[in-house]
């Protein structure tokens, strides 16, 4: 009785915090999920027609009814301004297609019975096969597309799954890049931090204190602050050309804004703290009497730290630099602020989808499978650092 | 480890040569505020405050800085209440999946920000929170929650059960011995993840920019616009305001820190991008 008051008091005290992260990050995920799945601009925007699509087989053109329903329809969509999305949509699954339903819509008051000649005769391509097979296939309340297109893959008007075209597909490549800055990120931090942490683990406490002070005031300092610094920092007429002018290093002012190595600058400064500090902790944590032993039983210095130092110290490189490279692959501020067009990270996209071209399904695909990455990323985590802490410096 | 004495001063050299690429562009925006000319170039032809000046003197500025005050301490107190509320729920309660539940609700600190903002754009624009500041401080709290609950958790694992069976045979009602010897005892782990959570919120861009509009925008946001138009000095003043709330936490930070025994160090609270 006891025990079950006691689970109902801790029930109390959970429900409020699990109602806000359900109801403000679990149930948005799920809505992101089936963003990227769902397909509700046909089924809409055209009950009728995908009604009329229902009973047809797929082969040669659908029934007269089909032609009356989709002309009457597009004409009401015109009307009530809902042709935009719905057009937006078909052009995604074929370039052209916005064209075709806009000049279908204003037509309406040319159109007659039959509807089949009329279309055909307003636009050769209401005859064709294929055109009607998307229609149809997109009366199916999912789609595979957005998944898909996020691959590099497409879809025929018949439902084969081929290589998206050349100038669509620049996703794999994409999560390419994010991966190969992700991982030079990972390994700048890691072979930086370390010999950064273990000087530091070695200074009297007077001195670790101010080392550490230095570490962790960029630590705490905003990301944008720091990438803002680095975005003054490296411009033409900026404080580092001036300094490297001055010391007679350049000739001429050089190009730092805006590339590859301004990001890696920046996201190296910032993702630098995240392995210097769980280094640190294991370092300070080791026994020096095991380096002694190893000393009075004949190891060389070098031997010392490959046999003894470096595998104690394991741990600490691989919960840091997992922790960089899992926060690197998601980073969007510091490409878009300091590096250039062919700099740009998965997140870049999303927002890009999401604000720009107001293509949601892309932005939400895109979305997933960088949750995804991240997941996967999490389980590796979990089996190469024991009791690795999520987004934490295990101390 | 003993080595070569020219390796350790190699080694050292190296550290401090990092040391200084950590800290060298925080400390070189604070004279680039100060400057008196229109360019962000040192050196700077002369100091003034005139960029101070012209940001509090900007309605813009002095807007981003109250929306960033609000909702930091909006949700500073949400997710102090809800976490603090949760992780005390987690320490009493006797139940399986413990370790699940904690990981589920710490979700948040691991899932890029882009697709948590994006999710919260999505799911806000069904309700009407897109462009509101309720929106906003919603979204910061599910952000800066799991370092509250993690903070506190921590906590909460050096506190002696045993205390609380002792108020209880010596009398106290048990919302006396919460209030009169849990809370004392874990206040300074409920300060932390309160200076967590509004950091989390002062520092917090990406998902300003998906779902604040210009009514809306807090500091970092502000700044991000004032980037992409046109660099004034303005902005490394901005920065350097920013810079000096983040030691003021910092500081007040370490001293919780060191007041409550907390064995663990949960990290930033600049969420990265």
């Amino acid at each position: 009785m006891a025990i079950s008051r006691n689970n109902l008091l801790a029930a109390a005290l959970i429900a409020p915090l699990f109602a806000v992260v359900v109801a403000s990050f679990i149930v948005p995920l799920a809505v992101t999920l089936w963003t990227a799945i769902g397909n509700p601009e046909v089924r809409e925007t055209l009950p009728r027609t995908t009604a009329a699509l229902r009973g047809w087989n797929g082969e040669g053109l659908p029934s007269e009814a089909a032609f009356a329903a989709v002309a009457a329809e597009l004409a009401q969509a015109h009307e009530a301004q809902a042709i935009g999305q719905l057009s937006r949509r078909l052009n995604f699954e074929e370039a052209g297609l916005r064209a075709l339903l806009l000049k279908t819509a204003r037509a309406k008051d040319r159109l007659s019975a039959p509807y089949r000649d009329a279309l055909v005769a307003l636009d050769p391509r209401w005859g064709e096969t294929s055109l009607w097979q998307i229609l149809a296939r997109n009366t199916a309340a999912l789609t595979p597309l957005y998944l898909l297109r996020s691959l590099d893959l497409s879809l025929t008007p018949d439902g084969k799954i081929v290589a998206a075209p050349a100038d669509e597909a620049i996703f794999l490549a994409l999560f390419a890049r994010t991966f190969v800055i992700s991982f030079w990120v990972t390994i700048l931090c890691v072979l930086i931090g370390y010999p950064v942490a273990y000087t530091l683990s070695t200074l009297s406490t007077r001195w670790a204190n101010i080392g550490m002070a230095l570490v962790l005031v960029p630590f705490w300092t905003s990301i944008l602050v720091r990438t803002t610094a680095w975005f003054i920092l490296l411009q033409r007429e900026g404080p580092v050309n001036a300094l490297l002018l001055g010391l007679g290093v350049v000739d001429a002012p050089i190009t730092m804004i805006f590339t590859r190595f301004a990001v890696y600058i920046a996201m190296v400064h910032v993702l630098l703290p995240f392995v210097v500090l769980p280094l640190y902790s294991v370092m300070k944590g080791i026994n020096p009497a095991y380096l002694r032993a190893a000393a009075s039983l004949g190891a060389p210095p070098w031997k010392r730290f490959i046999r003894v130092y470096l595998p104690l110290t394991m741990p600490g490189v691989a919960a840091g630099g997992l922790m960089v490279f899992m926060l690197a692959v998601g980073f969007y501020i510091t490409p878009v602020l300091v590096g250039g067009p062919e700099d740009q990270m998965v997140s870049y996209f999303i927002a890009f989808f999401t604000n720009q071209t107001i293509n949601w399904g892309m932005a939400a695909a895109l979305a997933c499978l960088l949750l995804a990455m991240t997941a996967i990323l999490v389980v590796v985590a979990r089996l190469i650092v024991p009791g690795f802490r999520l987004g934490g410096v295990s101390a | 480890m003993k080595t070569g004495n020219g390796l350790a001063l190699t080694v050292r050299t190296f550290t401090a040569i990092v040391l200084v690429f950590l800290i060298a562009p925080i400390v070189v925006v604070f004279p680039l505020s100060l400057s008196s000319g229109e360019l962000l170039t040192l050196p700077t032809p002369g100091y003034s405050l005139r960029w101070y000046d012209d940001f509090f003197t900007s309605s813009k500025w002095l807007l981003a800085t109250r929306n960033s005050f609000i909702v930091g301490i909006a949700t500073a107190i949400l997710a102090t209440f809800l976490g603090t509320l949760g992780a005390l729920g987690i320490f009493l309660g006797r139940f399986r999946g413990k370790t699940f539940l904690v990981a589920m609700l710490a979700t948040p600190m691991v899932v890029p920000v882009v697709v948590t903002a994006i999710a919260l754009y999505f799911a806000f624009s069904f309700v009407g929170l897109n462009n509101t500041l309720t929106g906003l401080v919603l979204a910061h709290t599910v952000l800066s929650v799991p370092y509250v609950l993690i903070t506190v958790l921590a906590t909460l694992q050096t506190f002696d059960r045993n205390l609380l069976k002792a108020a209880a045979t010596l009398g106290a009602p048990p919302p006396a011995a919460f209030r009169r010897v849990l809370l004392p005892l874990i206040a300074p782990g409920v300060a932390t993840g309160a200076l967590f959570a509004f950091a989390t919120s002062f520092d917090e861009l990406v998902v300003a920019i998906f779902i604040a509009g210009p009514q809306q925008f807090t500091l970092p946001r502000q700044m991000y616009a004032g980037l992409r138009e046109f660099l004034s000095p303005t902005i490394a003043s901005a920065a350097v305001l920013l810079i000096i709330c983040s030691l003021l936490l910092l500081t007040a930070n370490e001293y919780f820190r060191t007041r409550g025994k907390t064995r663990t160090l949960p990290d930033d609270p600049a969420e990265p991008n």
